[in-house]
C-alpha cells in the first residue's frame, strides 16, 4: 500500500476546499430543500397536533424512535472503530479515521434530535436537563430516557473532541495554503498550531487518552439505548441480551455506513490513490465478523423466546416470524445476514462494489431491525383486546427520508471545509516504524509555511 | 394512610358501558370523533373488553372492565423522565398533566394499555361542552392522561371528613364508574380497612389480579365468574 508524495497529498486533499464546482451547489441545494421540507413537516406536527403522525394507541412509538435508535447505531462506527484501530496502531487506518469520526458526530446530532421530535410537547424538552429550577424539581434519574440524555451528551462531547483534535494540524496546513478570508478563518481554527515537538507531543497524548476513553463510552451509549426497551415489561423487549445485541448491531450498521461514505468520497473527490481496495477489504472483513455476530444474537434471542414459549412473547414472535410482519422480518434476515455473508465471505466479491452493495443491504436491514423490535411488540402487548396496528403517515416518512438527506448534506458541507482525509496522519504513516513516523511528522507541518 | 382499591365483580358486569360514559362525563375526557377513534385516538380511561369463548354458534361473551390498575409496582412510574407519572402515599398512580412532556414511555411500559395520549387539543360536540366538570383540569395536546380513581372525589370527601373531624366512611367515596354501575359490579374503597366492602371482596377466593405474572402488583381485584 503506497501513498503519493507529500506535495501531491496537499494538492489532492485540499482540492475540494479550494475549488467548488456547480455540482456542489446543486447537491447541497437538493439535500437542503429536503431537510427544510422535513423541518416544516415537523412544525406542522407541532402546530396541528401529534395526531398528524401515525402514532396511535397502543403503538406509541414508531418511525421516530426507529430513526433515533438507527442513527445512534450508525454513530458507532466512526469513533469506536477509529479508536480501536488507533489503539492497535493499525497502519491502514490513516486515510479512514476522519471519514469515520465525522459520521459519528453527524449521526449523533441527527439521532439526538429524535427524542425532541417525538415529544408530545417538544417546547418543554429542556425539562430533561438537570438544572436547578425554582421549583426544585429534577429529572427522574431512574428513567432510561434520562440515562440516554447523559450517555448521548457524553458521547457527542467525546466524539467532537476526538474529531476536532487531529484536525488542528490540518487546519494549519489549510491556513498556510490559503489566502484572504479563508486564511483568517483557518488561522483561528488552527489555534496557533506551529508544529513544535511540544505541540505534537500534547496532541499524541490527548489522542491516546481520548482513544482509550471513548471506547467504553461508545459501548455504554448503545447499551443504554437498548435499556429504553429492555427496562419495560413488554413482550420481546424485556430481554437481558439487548445490551450486547444493540451494541453489535450498532457497530454493524456503522461499518456499513462508513463503507458507503468512503465509496462516495473516493468517487466524488477522486481519492482513488488514497482509499485503496485494501481499506474496503479490511472493513469488509469487519462487516463479515459483525454480520456473524448479529446473526448469533438474533438466533439467540429468537431461540430462547421460542423455547420459553410464553404466551405473550409467542404472540409477538409469530407475528414477526410468519404473520403480518414476516415479509419485513425475512427481508431483514436476508439483508443483514445472507447478503453480507455471501458478498464479504467470498473473496471474489469482496471488492469495493461488493462492499457497497452489502453495506446498502445492511443499512436497510438494520433500520428494519429497529422497527421490528419496536412496533410488533407494542402492537401485541398482553391483552388481545388492546392489540393494534401502526401505519406511518407522510410526516413521519418525510422526516425519516430527510435524516438521510441531512446526513449526506452535513457530510458534503464538512468535506468542503475540512480535508476529509487526515493530511498529517497520512504523511506520518508512510515510514513503517513508530519512531520514524514522529520524526517525519514534525517537520512536515512545520515546513508547510514555505512548501 | 388509606390504600384505595377497586373490586370488579365479573359475575355482575353485563357490559352496558355506563361506567365508560360516566367516566367521560366526570373527568372531562374529550371525544375525538368516529374517524380519529378508528385511527386509535379514542380515550377511554375505563373500557369494557369483550372476549368470545367457544366456537360459533356455541359462543359465550365475556366482559371485563379495564381501567388503570393503580399498581404498587407500576412500570409506568420509573420510566417517566420528569416525574409526571408518580406514586402518591395513598397508593394512587398519579399523572401530573402539567409536568408531562409526552415521551409516551409510560404508555409503552404499561402492560394494560390504560394510558392515553392527547393527539389534539380537546374539543367536545355541542352541547357536551356545557357539562365540563370544574374539579378536573383539561389536558392539552401532547400529554398522557389516565384513570385517577376520581382523585377529585377522594380529595373532596377526605377534606370534608377532616373538617368534620371524623373518618371517611366506607362507601362514602364513589368514583364515577362505580357510582354509575347499575349492577354494582364495581366496588371502591379503602383496602387498609379490613372491614370495608372492597377488602372483603378482595379476600374472596374468586379474586385475582389482571396479568399478575407481570409482577406489577395491581390494586384492582377481579372476581371471576361463579
Amino acid at each position: 500500500m503506497s501513498h503519493p508524495a507529500h506535495a501531491r497529498i496537499n494538492v489532492d486533499l485540499l482540492r475540494p476546499l479550494m475549488r467548488t464546482s456547480w455540482r456542489f451547489y446543486l447537491v447541497a441545494g437538493i439535500l437542503g430543500s429536503i431537510v427544510v421540507t422535513a423541518f416544516f413537516a415537523w412544525i406542522s406536527q407541532a402546530y396541528f397536533g401529534f395526531g398528524v403522525s401515525g402514532i396511535r394507541w397502543p403503538v406509541y412509538w414508531g418511525f421516530y424512535v426507529t430513526n433515533f435508535v438507527f442513527w445512534i447505531g450508525i454513530s458507532h462506527a466512526g469513533t469506536l472503530i477509529s479508536a480501536i484501530l488507533r489503539l492497535v496502531d493499525a497502519g491502514w487506518r490513516r486515510p479512514v479515521t476522519r471519514c469515520a469520526e465525522v459520521i459519528t458526530v453527524f449521526a449523533l446530532m441527527i439521532g439526538a434530535l429524535f427524542p425532541i421530535i417525538h415529544l408530545g410537547r417538544p417546547w418543554l424538552a429542556f425539562w430533561l436537563f438537570p438544572y436547578p429550577s425554582e421549583r426544585l424539581i429534577w429529572p427522574n434519574f431512574r428513567s432510561p430516557l434520562v440515562w440516554d440524555f447523559f450517555a448521548i451528551n457524553t458521547y457527542l462531547t467525546g466524539s467532537v473532541l476526538f474529531l476536532v483534535l487531529p484536525m488542528i494540524p490540518d487546519f494549519a496546513v489549510v491556513r498556510d495554503k490559503a489566502t484572504g478570508l479563508r486564511r483568517t478563518i483557518y488561522t483561528y481554527l488552527a489555534l496557533g498550531w506551529r508544529g513544535t515537538p511540544r505541540q505534537w507531543h500534547r496532541l499524541e497524548t490527548a489522542m491516546s487518552i481520548m482513544a482509550v476513553g471513548i471506547v467504553p463510552v461508545a459501548v455504554s451509549v448503545h447499551t443504554i439505548v437498548s435499556f429504553d426497551f429492555s427496562m419495560a415489561p413488554v413482550p420481546m423487549w424485556q430481554s437481558t441480551i439487548f445490551g450486547p445485541y444493540f451494541v453489535a448491531g450498532a457497530i454493524f450498521s456503522g461499518i456499513a455506513g462508513l463503507l458507503i461514505a468512503m465509496a462516495i468520497v473516493r468517487k466524488v473527490l477522486h481519492l482513488q490513490d488514497y482509499l485503496h481496495p485494501v481499506h474496503f477489504q479490511n472493513l469488509g472483513k469487519l462487516l463479515l465478523v459483525m454480520a456473524l455476530l448479529w446473526g448469533y444474537f438474533v438466533f439467540n434471542e429468537r431461540l430462547v423466546t421460542y423455547y420459553g414459549n410464553g404466551p405473550s412473547e409467542m404472540a409477538v414472535f409469530w407475528r414477526t416470524q410468519r404473520e403480518s410482519f414476516a415479509p419485513l422480518y425475512w427481508t431483514m434476515v436476508i439483508c443483514n445476514f445472507v447478503v453480507p455473508l455471501v458478498l464479504m465471505g467470498i473473496r471474489y466479491f469482496r471488492t469495493i462494489t461488493g462492499c457497497v452493495i452489502a453495506s446498502l443491504c445492511v443499512v436497510v436491514g438494520m433500520w428494519l431491525e429497529r422497527f421490528l423490535i419496536i412496533v410488533p411488540s407494542l402492537g401485541h402487548k398482553y391483552l388481545p383486546y388492546s392489540y393494534g396496528i401502526y401505519r406511518p403517515q407522510p410526516v413521519e416518512i418525510i422526516i425519516a427520508i430527510a435524516t438521510f438527506a441531512a446526513m449526506t448534506l452535513l457530510y458534503v458541507l464538512f468535506a468542503k471545509v475540512v480535508p476529509i482525509i487526515s493530511i498529517w496522519e497520512l504523511k506520518a504513516g508512510e515510514p513503517p516504524s513508530a519512531s520514524a513516523r514522529l520524526a517525519d511528522a514534525r517537520p512536515v507541518a512545520q515546513g508547510e509555511a514555505n512548501p | 394512610m388509606p390504600k384505595w382499591s377497586l373490586a370488579v365483580d365479573l359475575d355482575r358486569c353485563n357490559g352496558c358501558g355506563a361506567c365508560v360514559t360516566a367516566c367521560h362525563a366526570e373527568n372531562n375526557i374529550s371525544t375525538v370523533g368516529a374517524d380519529q377513534a378508528a385511527r386509535g385516538r379514542a380515550k377511554h380511561w375505563i373500557r369494557v373488553e369483550r372476549y368470545w369463548e367457544g366456537e360459533f354458534p356455541d359462543v359465550r361473551l365475556k366482559f371485563r372492565p379495564v381501567m388503570c390498575q393503580h399498581c404498587d409496582n407500576a412500570p409506568c412510574e420509573p420510566v417517566c423522565p420528569t416525574y409526571a407519572s408518580h406514586h402518591t402515599p395513598d397508593g394512587l398512580n398519579a399523572q401530573v398533566y402539567n409536568r408531562c412532556i409526552g415521551t409516551r414511555y409510560c404508555a409503552n411500559a404499561c402492560p394494560y394499555n390504560v394510558r392515553f395520549f392527547d393527539f389534539f387539543n380537546p374539543s367536545w360536540d355541542k352541547p357536551l361542552h356545557l357539562q365540563l366538570n370544574p374539579d378536573v383540569s383539561i389536558r392539552e395536546v401532547g400529554v398522557m392522561e389516565k384513570c385517577t380513581f376520581c382523585v377529585q372525589r377522594i380529595k373532596a370527601t377526605t377534606i370534608q371528613a377532616k373538617a368534620e373531624d371524623r373518618a371517611v366512611k366506607d362507601g362514602e367515596i364513589q368514583p364515577a364508574c362505580a357510582q354509575a354501575c347499575p349492577a354494582t359490579a364495581l366496588v371502591f374503597g379503602d383496602l387498609s380497612d379490613p372491614e370495608s366492602a372492597v377488602s372483603r371482596l378482595s379476600r374472596s377466593p374468586r379474586g385475582s389480579k389482571l396479568l399478575e405474572d407481570v409482577g406489577t402488583k395491581p390494586s384492582v381485584t377481579y372476581l371471576s365468574k361463579q
